[in-house]
């Protein structure tokens, strides 16, 4: 029996550890009657400084200052207002959080990044919840390469109390995720997770056999209904990049943002959805197996402008 | 995507050249670059705040020089900056007067700090040192289990127990004193900063272990975090240094600006890649380069000469020359890459390696290795002399015997045909000698090479030549020219690729 369940944590409860730090001076910007080239200044350090990146920023900015000139927007507040929509706009406009799910199908959902991200421990996280939601789920232990990574995940099922099927160390990981279809549909189980190890995007052969991993997984009777990138809120810029190349090989569905319990924003989301039109599906915050929401946009944007650089 | 900051700020000078000196207005335009090219780098918006105050205040003072045309004066000044930022000379470890010497290392979720702790405790051993591996990460399933494993790839015993990271700490130095080592080393859980419980842990971990040396392990694909993160783990655990992970990717790394910027500790070792070789001191000045997207060529020779065998290589050169290079000879070649560590990690630091070149080198990767050189060694003497007498049943055992596919031993075996084949053609040779000339010669050279993946005439069998990538290291100040690599076809060293630490072979 699986113990209760907790309450879900609101991704707020958790990121808004430093809420009450909400720089003073952002909050300031909401009670200005005119908008100062300071103000600016401290929204761009706001923004950079969560890891928005420069272009999306510049761009970000450039259209308020627009609208503030063409005098749709007249006030602080209003400014305020319209960046906010206008990041969970951007946030939102990729589609929900949703995870696609095909019933009555062997579904697959493979979960790829660069290393250390937190693939595995998703994993674990989402094994849990979707149990909880009535599917059958088991786990396929794709990495094959880390040492001790299947140990890893066999002590994430243990906890889920579903089965993980494991291949040779140093083996085909290929080979485990299509062995677990094959177990999965003969016993019936609707839903595969695989995890992959963790590959940095460069390294073009390492992306070929996350292709092929792909490719096998959704051979009959197998289908993969979600490719989820796992991002760590950490991520700088390369965020992008890596978002990029793996969209290109194996055709990123959604990201999983996680540890964002963390200092770190994980803005670079902002872009990876402008640019490619991947939405945010889950965010990770914390090391135990129930800290794991859905994607909030509007939680997320205020997190963003919580505790943010002063420009000086 | 982004273009690299040399390449930025290329841009940058390119206009400027030619325009006499440098007039206030192109200051701030270069300066203007410099500041997104440091931010698109990740490097923290303060830090680039500071950084630019000082590139400012020295271009200032520096604008009468005749000597340097606008864009070398930029180029020094944001050098030169960086190498006074990252810091001076590499941290010279200091061993405790009384051993064991110990080591900390403490970091977030996923930096990396398991991996590192063995490639430190590997590291160390080539020091000559007797290294005691502690895992003190109690936290995240099957983390001891993890260091274990690379214990016994670098040869170093571990020690934990299962009770709790501060007793596990506590009992490290009785242990190391117990197993006569004279260097310890402390892998701890990842924490977040905030974490009040957790950072009093490890901060109670470092009081009952006393280490010699803390380090933070930081990913370099960390972006704005990296200043709070280090501030706050500095003001846990008095940081002595940083060690950075991941440099093999594509990150401009931009966080070792940051937190060296802020904590003020050196950088002391950088990790390049998943195989425990790929770690070595850092070099600031060469960070720098790489930064800039220069490279880090010297760590390059340095690594490269510590750890290849010039006899061997030469020996597969010859016999490739003289057409008789087998599979044998070939497993010979794979082990010499191994031992140099991810030809990845080496060809990202070298400088003005293209775009496409980079790409292509990526493609040889530790895990395609493993798995040839796995099917080599499942083959006979004989098979390995001669592949042709490799029958379906033959396949069969050799795929069995290295748990690969019949498929994949069969796409080796063509491979080598063909590799074979457009060697002993005539023009062949001349294509691979000729300096990255002959359409052929770079077959040949993939052909080769495509037994450890498609990489182009990189690494692969078509080989670099050591010798001669050192000797032209000289002329590389920032010139980004296509050298190396690009002409990697010639035949006279080579090696194949590159190979997985992973145990048992
Ligand atoms: N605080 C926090 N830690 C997390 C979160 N997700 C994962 N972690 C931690 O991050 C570390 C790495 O997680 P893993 O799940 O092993 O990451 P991975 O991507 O599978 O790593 P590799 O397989 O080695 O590439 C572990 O210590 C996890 O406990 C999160 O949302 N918040
Ligand atoms: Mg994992």
């Amino acid at each position: 029996m699986l113990p209760e369940l907790a309450e879900p944590p609101r991704l707020r409860d958790r990121m808004g550890r430093t809420r009450d730090r909400l720089s003073g001076y952002l909050r300031g910007i909401r009670s200005r009657g005119a908008i100062g080239e300071e103000d600016w200044e401290s929204i761009e350090a706001a923004l950079l400084g969560a890891d928005v990146g420069v272009a999306t920023t510049t761009a970000l900015l450039q259209d308020l200052r627009q609208r503030v000139r063409d005098g749709g927007l007249r006030d602080g507040d209003a400014l305020m207002s319209a960046l906010r929509q206008d990041l969970c706009d951007s946030l939102t406009s990729a589609g929900g959080a949703e995870l696609q799910f095909v019933p009555g199908a062997t579904n697959v959902w493979l979960f790829v990044g660069v290393n250390g991200v937190g693939k595995t421990t998703t994993i674990g996280k989402v094994a849990r919840r979707q149990v909880e939601e009535g599917r059958s789920v088991l786990l396929a232990a794709g990495d094959t390469f880390r040492a001790a990574a299947a140990e890893q995940l066999g002590m994430w099922a243990a906890r889920a109390e579903v089965d993980v099927v494991r291949g040779a160390e140093g083996g085909d990981p290929s080979a485990v995720v299509f062995d677990a279809v094959q177990r999965a549909a003969a016993r019936g189980n609707d839903l595969v997770l695989a995890d992959t190890a963790g590959r940095l995007h460069t390294k073009v052969n390492l992306v070929e056999e996350l292709k092929k991993i792909r490719r096998v997984a959704d051979r009959p009777p197998g289908t993969v209904t979600e490719v989820l990138l796992v991002l760590d809120a950490t991520t700088g810029q390369n965020g992008l990049i890596q978002a990029q190349q793996f969209l290109q090989a194996v055709g990123v569905t959604g990201v999983v943002l996680t540890k964002l319990d963390g200092t770190a924003k994980g803005g670079i989301v902002v872009a990876i959805q402008r640019e490619l039109g991947l939405p945010v599906k889950l965010v990770g915050i914390g090391e135990g197996a129930d800290d794991l929401v859905p994607f909030d946009a509007e939680q997320f944007v205020d997190a963003l402008f919580e505790d943010a650089p002063i420009a000086g | 995507m982004f273009e690299s900051l040399s390449e930025r700020l290329e841009g940058i000078f390119g206009r400027l050249r030619g325009r006499g000196r440098l007039s206030d207005a192109d200051l701030d335009e270069a300066l203007a670059e410099i500041r997104s090219a440091l931010l698109e780098a990740d490097v923290n918006l303060a830090v680039v705040r500071s950084f630019i105050d000082g590139i400012r205040a020295a271009l200032v003072g520096e604008e009468l020089s005749r000597s340097l045309s606008p864009g070398q004066q930029v180029i020094k000044a944001v050098n030169q900056q960086l190498i006074r930022v990252l810091g001076g000379e590499p941290l010279r470890i200091v061993h405790a007067s009384v051993p064991p010497t110990v080591v900390l290392l403490a970091g977030l979720q996923g930096s990396g700090k398991t991996t590192t702790s063995a490639k430190l405790a590997r590291w160390f051993r080539q020091q000559g040192r007797q290294p005691l591996l502690v895992g003190a990460d109690l936290q995240r399933p099957a983390a001891v289990e993890q260091l274990r494993v690379l214990g016994r790839q670098a040869e170093v015993p571990v020690f934990s127990e299962a009770t709790d990271p501060v007793a596990v700490a506590g009992a490290a130095r009785g242990e190391a004193q117990r197993l006569g080592r004279d260097v310890v080393i402390v892998d701890t859980a990842g924490r977040l900063t905030i974490d009040a419980a957790l950072m009093d842990e490890v901060r109670r971990v470092s009081e009952v272990v006393r280490p010699d040396y803390t380090f933070l392990v930081i990913d370099a694909m960390t972006g704005q975090d990296a200043v709070a993160t280090a501030e706050a783990f500095h003001t846990t655990l008095d940081l002595d240094g940083v060690i950075l992970t991941k440099l093999d990717g594509d990150a401009r790394g931009g966080a070792a600006l940051s937190v060296k910027g802020v904590v003020g500790r050196p950088i002391a070792f950088a990790s390049t890649g998943e195989r425990l070789a790929d770690f070595d001191q850092f070099h600031p000045d060469r960070m720098a380069n790489r930064i800039l997207g220069m490279g880090d060529m010297l760590s390059l020779i340095e690594q490269a000469e510590r750890e290849f065998d010039r006899d061997v290589a030469t020996q597969g050169a010859s016999r490739l020359l003289e057409g008789r290079f087998t599979l044998q000879d070939f497993l010979a070649q794979l082990q010499q890459v191994k031992k140099l560590g991810s030809i990845g990690g080496l060809l990202s630091l070298l400088p003005g390696v293209p775009k496409e070149l980079k790409q292509a080198n990526a493609v040889v990767d530790d895990r395609d290795v493993a798995r040839v050189e796995a099917i080599i060694r499942s083959m006979t003497p004989a098979e390995r002399d001669d592949p042709t007498i490799v029958d379906g049943a033959r396949r069969l055992r050799i795929a069995r015997g290295s748990g690969t596919s019949t498929q994949d031993v069969n796409q080796l075996l063509r491979q080598f045909r063909d590799a074979q084949q457009l060697m002993r053609s005539p023009g062949m040779l001349a294509g691979m000698l000729g300096g990255g000339g002959g359409a052929r010669g770079a077959r040949a050279a993939r052909a080769l090479a495509g037994m450890t993946g498609e990489l182009e005439g990189v690494g692969g069998a078509g080989g670099f030549d050591l010798g001669e990538l050192g000797s032209g290291m000289g002329s590389l100040g920032g010139v980004p020219a296509a050298r190396s690599s690009a002409k990697g076809g010639k035949g006279k060293k080579k090696k194949g690729g590159r190979v997985t630490p992973k145990g048992g072979h």
